[in-house]
């Protein structure tokens, strides 16, 4: 188990680096400009080109730079945004990250318990209208773009059925955090967890209904119902539970994206000031240091999200902690 | 089932297109596709002598004709304060501005149709290159092992890391500006090939996985393990005993490609770092509609529907591929 | 409980399934009886219905496409008719049921014993620790060292023999009456099949249960059974004590398959008799004898479905004997020149 463990950390290490040189050479070694005018913004002065080039190492080798680089985004952590008055990037990625945070998990809660709920019962009327209604909904889910079921839920609650009992309690878009008012906090999210989790409850609900399909041909689900246990009790305790291994690893993958960036169009069409819409706006800006640096840090969270799922798989599977 | 049996039996891949032939709701899908594919293929002639609009025009002093009274693009609109103006409605009458106009007085329902041109064209152009890619990879991974597809398996593990939709706009925003510079090759910013290059590229690991795991399963096959000991050449286990295999695999994959990569390109150009003005897409039209959502929400509405419509018939006509050629593993991404 | 009435009665099973329109036989008036504490061995090349039997004993079948007709009386109450809920106490505590694959059957995230615990809990109001110390000692019953430590692994960490063992230990977990064994021994080692199948000979004596042996191999039959069921293509071909049936075949079926077994004296034979053919796919099986396009004797009359006749101690499904052409007593230390 410790030799697995120490592998996996060997493996995390060589994907964070990969990560970051390859993010690197997407933002200055890409054929075609000059990195220091895209880092000094549209209609930059001399005198900024000359301060940014020096400020990078523009004229040196291109590993100087990267060392340069990473020193400013994760060790001095100064990495400055020019088409933004000179703020420093890093913190205000920080001070963004709750309402990520907060949209993201949320939105997880709402379609991990209606996808299990949704790919159970079609599992368990699997070939009935119930199974094919279930499936078709969850097909449909997965084909809407989310940014546009947004456009759509706001013009449903905030527009044209506002004033009805259903809506009314919906609040104006926008975030309210969670230590100011709790209520508020959930009040001003739900709609967009919901719009958030569509697409993941179509995604989980079909992977879940099919593995649940293909455990019930094996022979273990054969031996348990032959002990006598209850239909229910044989697909929950045992087909379920056995299916949660691929369900568990996808979520620890999706969740992570989310947090690093994912949910980014849900936060443009709510207006929750999260690190998406902030590299939403800084795309506006065209201010890269802002992007590589939001791009760098999703990355690396995502990748030690990876190894954390990694490890709890360890846990769930028996086979895996042995390094069958 | 009774008297000899005169004729060869069909091949794996005629039984496939039979099973998919009855199988109601993939032939629907695939009619639906065929429909809308041909829809966007005659957009200019129904801008041009059924509308007679110009869709990439601004008209806002413009006005046009409806049960034989000229209406106003631009209108006046009821809010107490009498601020800016409000678009036409829809007319629901294909001769003008059937869906109605958007902010800049252009007709909706004509910028649709040229909308679907682009939608479609980067997405199934992206869909192709990106299996093909992916083939590329997937194969020679599987096929070769060991160090290749160390290199290859640790690529993807790095591409997979980034969030799909920043490592497109990653690429998107440091090519949007400048275009891309290739040695003597430059690719203009505003050219089509970026997004659909860039929407193939940040796919291609999701691809990729399958037909690696699809051919290293191959390549310890039996009949593959029988071929090598009698001494046939690799290049020709490759190209007759795993091809045709894989062959499969990578068919089933193709509309799954293309739905995702409708998907992108429309949240890509909704971010407008995908398809750049003029040229419009669905979503750039669905962006075009953002600010009129609570006034003149079927701008947003109209161009959103045609997507989920499409979407929905790639992935039912790519379950109908999976159950007609019996894939197994078609799981979009993990192992 | 009556006195001699069998504890399983099997009349006129048969089980067909929908194919293209049609109903495809499977099994076809398959009937038997198991006594208590009795081995009846149910044997037949692969495809011959004998898992179908056993599985539509323990009504496990569940598709749709399946229908079922015929009488299984166990205890005298019929079961085939019995509603799910009250047929599931049957199942598991009077009635169980080990697979062939020791390697599959057990739900790979739980540990082994808090498989067999479940199983025991499922029918018996026990505490955990309760349930557990059965557990403990039913595997050491069985013959596995260590059952404490070897409860509390998971199955992939067992050798195939320790899994089979912890699988009879499931099985045997409520004191079942009669234990259907599907092929326990085939995906085993040959030494750890010898080991296996005298846990299932001392069962009667230690357990008081009955066994349904299913199996392909009339060696397994000779060492274990008391009873011999032969199975064709989902039909009876022979039944009765297993001493008759070895001593004198009556069905040249059964005859072929003993043939087939190597002696256990003598010089080896050079090459071991075999079967010219395979048995006929459910929907070619003809309306005669299913085993005449394979028969030497095949003739005339065989083209006739031969009902069930008794020939000396057992019954039999051919033609031969009503014409008084039995096949002659076998050899057994029959020596080749």
């Amino acid at each position: 188990m410790l030799k697995s463990l120490l592998q996996r950390l060997g493996q995390t290490v060589f994907v964070l680096f990969g990560i970051s040189v390859m993010v690197f050479l997407v933002f200055f070694a890409t054929p075609g400009a000059d990195p220091t005018a895209r880092i000094a913004g549209k209609n930059a002065s001399p005198a900024t080109i000359a301060k940014v080039r020096q400020e990078y190492g523009f004229d040196r080798p291109l590993p100087v730079q990267y060392a340069t680089m990473m020193k400013k985004l994760f060790i001095t952590q100064d990495l400055t945004s020019y088409a933004n008055r000179g703020e420093k990037v890093v913190p205000e990625i920080i001070k963004a990250a709750p309402v990520t945070l907060s949209l993201a998990t949320g939105g997880a809660v709402i379609w991990v318990v209606v996808s299990i709920l949704m790919g159970t019962v079609a599992a368990a009327f699997r070939g009935t209208w119930v199974d094919r209604t279930l499936m078709a909904i969850g097909l449909v889910g997965v084909s809407i773009p989310v940014f546009w079921l947004g456009q759509v839920a706001n013009l449903i609650t905030q527009a044209r059925y506002h004033d009805t009992w259903l809506f009314s309690w919906v609040p104006p878009l926008g975030y309210v955090p969670f230590s100011e008012s709790p209520v508020g906090w959930f009040k001003a999210l739900l709609i967009s967890w919901c719009t958030l989790s569509v697409l993941f409850i179509g995604v989980y609900a079909r992977v879940l209904r099919s593995d649940l399909v293909t455990v019930s041909g094996e022979d273990f689900m054969r031996t348990a119902r032959a002990k006598g246990l209850s239909p229910s009790r044989v697909l929950l305790v045992h087909g379920l539970r056995t299916s949660m291994i691929t369900f568990v690893s996808l979520f620890g993958m999706d969740f992570a994206q989310l947090i690093g960036g994912g949910a980014l169009l849900t936060e443009v069409v709510f207006g929750l000031q999260g690190v998406g819409r902030l590299t939403y706006q800084a795309l506006s800006s065209l201010d890269l240091p802002f992007i590589m640096a939001s791009v760098m840090y999703s990355a690396v969270f995502v990748v030690l999200a990876n190894a954390l799922v990694d490890v709890v798989y360890l846990f769930l599977d028996p086979r895996v902690r042995d390094g069958r | 089932m009774n008297g000899p049996v005169d004729t060869a039996p069909p091949g794996p891949w005629q039984t496939a297109f039979r099973a998919l032939g009855g199988n109601r709701s993939a032939m629907m899908a695939l009619a639906v596709l065929v429909l809308i594919v041909v829809l966007s293929l005659i957009a200019p002639f129904y801008a041009h002598d059924i509308a007679h609009t110009d869709p990439f025009r601004a008209n806002v002093a413009g006005s046009f004709m409806l049960d034989g009274r000229a209406v106003d693009i631009m209108q006046a609109n009821d809010n107490p304060l009498h601020l800016g103006m409000t678009p036409a409605g829809p007319t629901w009458r294909p001769s003008a501005y059937m869906l109605g106009s958007d902010s800049q007085g252009r007709d909706v329902a004509a910028r649709l149709l040229y909308g679907g041109r682009i939608s479609l064209l980067i997405s199934f152009s992206a869909a192709v290159l990106c299996i093909v890619i992916a083939s590329i990879v997937g194969i020679l991974a599987g096929f070769f092992g060991g160090f290749v597809d160390m290199v290859l398996s640790r690529l993807m593990d790095i591409m997979w890391a980034v969030p799909v939709y920043l490592f497109a706009i990653s690429l998107s925003i440091v090519t949007i500006s400048d275009g891309l510079k290739i040695g003597p090759f430059t690719i203009e910013a505003d050219n089509l090939l970026i997004p659909i290059a860039i929407i193939a590229l940040v796919y291609m690991p999701y691809a990729a996985r399958p037909i690696r795991g699809r051919v290293m399963a191959l390549r310890n096959a039996d009949f593959v393990m029988a071929a090598r000991s009698l001494g046939v050449p690799r290049w020709r286990i490759l190209l007759v005993d795993i091809l045709p295999n894989v062959a499969s695999s990578i068919v089933v994959l193709a509309p799954l490609m293309a739905a995702l990569a409708l998907l992108t390109e429309s949240a890509l150009s909704f971010l407008s770092i995908g398809v750049q003005t003029p040229t419009a897409s669905w979503g750039t039209i669905i962006q075009d509609g953002e600010g009129l959502i609570y006034s003149r929400p079927m701008v947003a509405i109209a161009p959103g529907l045609a997507i989920v419509i499409v979407v929905v018939a790639l992935n039912v006509l790519g379950d109908g591929l999976r159950d007609a050629l019996d894939v197994r593993e078609t799981s979009k991404r993990g192992t | 409980m009556a006195g001699d009435a069998p504890l399983l009665d099997v009349r006129d099973l048969s089980v067909s399934f929908r194919s293209g329109g049609r109903d495809v036989p499977i099994i076809e008036n398959v009937s038997f009886a198991v006594c208590e504490r009795e081995i009846l061995g149910i044997v037949g090349e692969s495809g011959s219905g004998k898992s179908v039997t056993a599985m539509a004993i323990m009504r496990l079948i569940d598709d749709p496409g399946v229908t079922l007709r015929g009488s299984v009386r166990f205890r005298g109450q019929e079961l085939t008719t019995l509603p799910q809920k009250a047929f599931r106490t049957i199942r598991g505590r009077e009635i169980a049921m080990i697979f062939q694959d020791p390697m599959t059957a057990f739900t790979p995230v739980y540990t082994v014993g808090w498989q067999i615990d479940e199983a025991i809990r499922v029918h018996e109001r026990l505490s955990k620790a309760e349930a557990r110390a059965r557990t403990v000692r039913l595997l050491g019953d069985m013959g596995v060292p260590d059952p404490e430590r070897t409860a509390n692994r998971y199955p992939h960490q067992l050798s195939g023999g320790l899994r089979q063992r912890a699988m009879i230990a499931m099985a045997l977990s409520c004191n079942p009456a009669l234990l259907i064994a599907d092929e326990p021994t085939t995906a085993l080692d040959v030494t750890v099949q010898a080991q296996i199948l005298d846990l299932l000979r001392n069962l009667r004596t230690d357990y008081g249960s009955a066994v349904m042996l299913i199996t392909h191999d009339m060696g397994v039959v000779a060492e274990t059974c008391d009873h011999v069921m032969v199975l064709y293509s989902g039909r009876v071909a022979e039944r009765g004590p297993a001493a008759a049936i070895f001593s004198q075949p009556a069905h040249p079926y059964t005859a072929a398959l003993l043939d087939s077994i190597p002696p256990l004296t003598g010089p080896r034979p050079t090459r071991l008799p075999s079967i010219a053919g395979a048995p006929p796919a459910p929907l070619e099986r003809p309306p005669g004898c299913a085993f005449a396009p394979r028969c030497h004797y095949a003739h005339a009359a065989c083209d006739i479905l031969p009902p069930l006749v008794r020939c000396a101690e057992q019954e039999v499904a051919c033609v031969l004997p009503g014409e008084g052409k039995a096949l002659p007593p076998r050899m057994t230390e029959r020596v080749e020149a």
